[in-house]
């Protein structure tokens, strides 16, 4: 694999305009990526699935090389209906095109940042991959006291030209004082056998508003790994929804660091797993400064053969008085192959906190099935309702209405 | 104040700070095959025993010490330890009480563990560990009316070497982990139970451990069978003298109970925990591990930590029997600079297996405390339930408290609730205890033996009043 890395990296190289000292950079994340390599379950992150072996087994050799010189038509079937949008379009993780026409063009800046890497202060072999061969890093800066009038959807799309690839792609997202912005990733596959690996950094000044809505829900056979890392300011707010069902694999990761006091994260994410599927949550809130706020909420529906796995961690620095901090995964087995796994970690060093988790997961409840069917529902029906329930309760907390309304559609839930 | 004050001071903190003046016979210095051969020597050990130690040497040898825990502590040079201190008087084994060392009655004594008959009235039958060996066991007579074995570890190897061949690390291999591969190369003593068929044993087993001897570690070993049927509640103890070195205590208690058996095993370890500037004090870096082998079969750990400058262990159950239970209460008490990193594993493997997790936290002064358990039902445990709950408060700001639970469910028939909370403890309630007339040490007392109830009320009567007191003294000072 090395060699082909290192063939890989010299091709990408001489297509980027970029200065000597940037090459350097790239050249070190790129060393550092060859002497750790993939993560494997040796990492405690990376305990409960072992992408190494997982890129081994679904997909085996994989190469980096994306030839970006040609662009790739847009299949404009893949959009969401019935929803006004700005969008971004990735096709194997080439950038095809940034609309933002319903929004007021002053107020938005965009530009490459590929010199400015970002490093983060953990060690995490995905990130120096993705550092190492991203072609082009946009920054998307929104200025001062705007508010994007409808939300950008960002759309992940691959088709049949790419084969046991490795994608990367890599976002900078600022939002200025008292600014907000909806964003919507949506991925949609026309392949399989690929490793596309997604990093975003978000920094959120003063009283400014972010929603993330991840939803990975047509079916493929790609594996996906994708990296939030948030930094709050005082008063601001961040909120992220993962729905994690369409994949073979994919671990969402979110780091978020409350800097600022009265600054507010929410993280909430809908595992539906069906055959072979095997995916992960992984969050990491640091509430670094007094009276921050944290709340998680994980639900995993888990049918044959498949595999979640929920890591949350709330970190309470001594300084970081009155956090209230709170973590709750639950999860229903389906089937006598599937599987839960959870780490909610909680490590705390000051004392006037308010923190507690919770996990729960075992099997559909026999009573309410029983009930339901002694109302005039079937077995499959009355399992369904069970479910429909169970995943609404998640998507209840989307705050906002219009992308509520797009997840249910999505995965069919009904009121 | 002069040095005697001084000491005196020190005394109150901890009151079985002191050292007994006895000679002593130990092992060269290190670790090599000479000194394994040489405590095998002296025990007097038989071939197969002594091939049981080597095999664990070898493996030893190929093993790193294990580095993922949260308490970091400077590296510990196992070429300077003692392996073997035993007290020289002891070099014949008194037949009876009368015949022991004085000096070591009075120790004993000192600790509140009466080894004279008029014990009778506690009925508790003791095995007391003074350094590497079992000194003395009362209540053989009754015991032995029943059939009971309760021994010395190396009386057992002597005595019923059957037994110990059939068990001897069944539940933790040689080739465990780095300490319970060391102890498993070294151990020195420890208790040796085994309870026949259909036998409710009629008191409760105690064995008493102390460190007394300096640069000693100390490596014992229980074993504790229940054959069909029977029931034991075994209790420990451990002080160990105020030292400004850290010591080692690497301990392997191994639990087996059998179709319909139970066993209770209760600790309250109070190890130096080093002094408010966290020097010396004990490393107690323990592997307990039980194996519910038989059906309906249950094993039920309880634990007050309060002692030891890093504390290191899981006490586990391995619930391998169909409808066997394994139940986990601890109470992890730290202040000053101690740490603990602490839990329990339940591995559930046969069907209708049940476990039940309550663990307490508190932490003061700059002490870190950690819950690390591990739920893990197979796929094959078919309509199993674990439930779980961690609750940590903490006095202050300089400690910590750290909740690390691993659930893994393999199984749709099983489940598993898993909670824990971390507090402090609330104005109010301090306020109203005070109102009634409580100073604030009392009303702290008072909210946190509330908090331990739980965990207090598994313990048996005669432990549940030292440890509720332990549990006071141990927050002296933490609070105002």
């Amino acid at each position: 694999m090395n060699e082909q890395l290192q063939l890989d990296f010299d091709k990408i190289i001489k297509t980027l305009k970029i200065s000597e000292k940037e090459i350097q950079l790239k050249k070190s994340f790129l060393k550092k990526f060859i002497e750790n390599g993939f993560p494997n379950r040796k990492q405690e992150d990376w305990k409960f699935l072992d992408i190494s072996q997982i890129i081994k087994k679904n997909i085996g050799e994989l190469t980096f090389f994306n030839d970006y010189s040609l662009p790739n038509k847009i299949d404009a079937s893949i959009f969401v209906d019935g929803l006004e949008h700005n969008k971004i379009i990735f096709i194997n993780g080439r950038i095809e095109k940034i609309d933002f026409s319903y929004e007021d063009q002053s107020q938005i800046e965009i530009n490459d940042e590929i010199g400015k890497n970002i490093r983060f202060d953990y060690e995490n072999s995905l990130i120096d991959l993705n550092n190492a061969f991203t072609n082009k890093v946009y920054k998307i800066l929104i200025k001062k006291n705007y508010s994007l009038k409808k939300p950008l959807i960002i759309y992940h799309s691959t088709n049949n030209k790419i084969r046991s690839k490795n994608v990367n792609l890599s976002l900078n997202f600022e939002l200025e004082e008292n600014s907000c912005l909806r964003l919507v990733d949506y991925f949609s596959d026309n392949t399989d056998k690929n490793f596309v690996n997604i990093l975003y950094n978000f920094n959120l000044k003063k009283y400014s508003i972010l929603k993330n809505y991840k939803l990975d829900k047509l079916r493929n056979n790609n594996l996906k790994y994708s990296f939030n890392n948030i930094e709050q300011d005082d008063n601001s707010i961040s909120e992220t929804f993962i729905l994690s069902a369409g994949s073979d694999y994919f671990k969402n990761e979110v780091n978020c660091n409350l800097r600022g006091q009265y600054s507010s994260a929410f993280i909430n994410g809908v595992f539906s797993l069906k055959e072979n599927q095997q995916h992960e949550i992984r969050s990491t809130i640091n509430h670094l400064v007094e009276n921050t706020k944290s709340y998680q909420l994980i639900k995993s529906v888990l049918g044959k053969n498949s595999k979640s796995a929920y890591q949350g961690r709330i970190f309470v620095d001594s300084k970081a008085q009155k956090t209230d901090g709170y973590q709750l995964s639950k999860a229903i087995l389906l089937d006598e192959t599937s599987e839960f796994n959870a780490k909610p970690e909680l490590e705390i060093y000051a004392d006037d906190v308010k923190c507690s988790h919770g996990s729960a997961s075992g099997s559909l409840n026999e009573n309410s099935i029983f009930y339901l069917m002694s109302r005039g529902l079937n077995y499959q029906q009355s399992k369904e309702l069970l479910i429909n329930g169970f995943l609404l309760d998640v998507v209840e907390k989307i705050t906002d209405s219009e992308i509520r309304n797009l997840v249910k559609n999505i995965i069919g839930l009904k009121e | 104040m002069d040095t005697r004050e001084k000491d005196i001071e020190k005394l109150k903190d901890y009151k079985y700070g002191f050292t007994t003046d006895i000679e002593n016979i130990k092992a060269p210095k290190g670790l090599n095959e000479d000194v394994i051969k040489f405590i095998s020597n002296i025990k007097k050990e038989p071939q197969w025993m002594l091939d049981f130690r080597l095999k664990a040497y070898e493996r030893l040898k190929l093993l790193k010490e294990p580095n993922w825990q949260k308490p970091k502590y400077p590296k510990i040079d196992y070429q300077d330890l003692y392996y073997y201190s035993a007290p020289k008087s002891m070099k014949d084994k008194p037949k009876s009480l009368d015949e022991l060392d004085p000096k070591l009655l009075e120790t004993y004594k000192k600790l509140g563990i009466p080894l004279q008959e008029q014990a009778r009235l506690n009925g508790i039958a003791v095995d007391a560990v003074f350094d590497s060996v079992s000194v003395a066991t009362t209540f053989k007579g009754e015991l032995t009316k029943h059939g009971i074995i309760f021994c010395s570890m190396s009386e057992a190897i002597q005595k019923h070497p059957d037994l110990v061949k059939k068990y001897l690390g069944t539940v933790i291999p040689v080739t465990d982990h780095f300490f319970a591969t060391l102890n498993s190369a070294v151990f020195t003593d420890g208790s040796f139970v085994y309870i026949p068929k259909g036998v409710k044993c009629p008191m409760e087993l105690s064995t008493y451990f102390r460190i007394n001897a300096s640069q000693t570690g100390q490596f014992e070993r229980t074993l504790i069978i229940a054959d069909e049927g029977s029931y034991v509640s075994y209790l420990e103890g451990c002080t160990a003298p105020m030292r400004d070195e850290n010591q080692l205590h690497a301990a392997n208690v191994e639990l087996i109970a059998l179709d319909d058996a139970e066993i209770k095993y209760s600790t309250v370890q109070n190890w130096y925990p080093g002094d408010e500037n966290g020097k010396g004090g004990i490393y107690n870096f323990v592997t307990k591990r039980g194996l519910c082998k038989g059906k309906n079969s249950k094993i039920s750990w309880t634990q007050v930590e309060t002692g030891s400058a890093i504390t290191w262990k899981y006490p586990s159950c391995i619930l391998k029997g169909d409808n066997s239970i394994g139940e986990f209460y601890s109470i992890a008490i730290t202040n000053n600079h101690q740490k603990a990193d602490t839990g329990t594993k339940m591995i559930h493997l046969g069907k209708n297996t049940k476990s039940k997790i309550i663990s307490k936290g508190i932490s003061a002064g700059f002490s870190d405390m950690t819950y690390r358990g591990l739920v893990d039902i197979n796929s094959k445990a078919k309509n199993s339930s674990n439930y779980t709950q961690c609750d940590s408060l903490l006095m202050g700001n300089k400690c910590g408290a750290h909740t690390v639970p691993y659930i893994k469910n393999k199984n749709f028939d099983s489940n598993i609730a898993h909670e824990a909370t971390t507090s402090k403890i609330s104005e109010e309630q301090l306020h109203y205890c005070q109102q009634r007339g409580l100073n604030p040490e009392e009303a702290v007392g008072l909210i946190v033996n509330g908090f331990c109830k739980e965990v207090l009320q598994q313990l048996p009567m005669e432990f549940a009043v030292e440890a509720q007191k332990l549990v006071g003294i141990s927050l002296e000072g933490s609070v105002g």
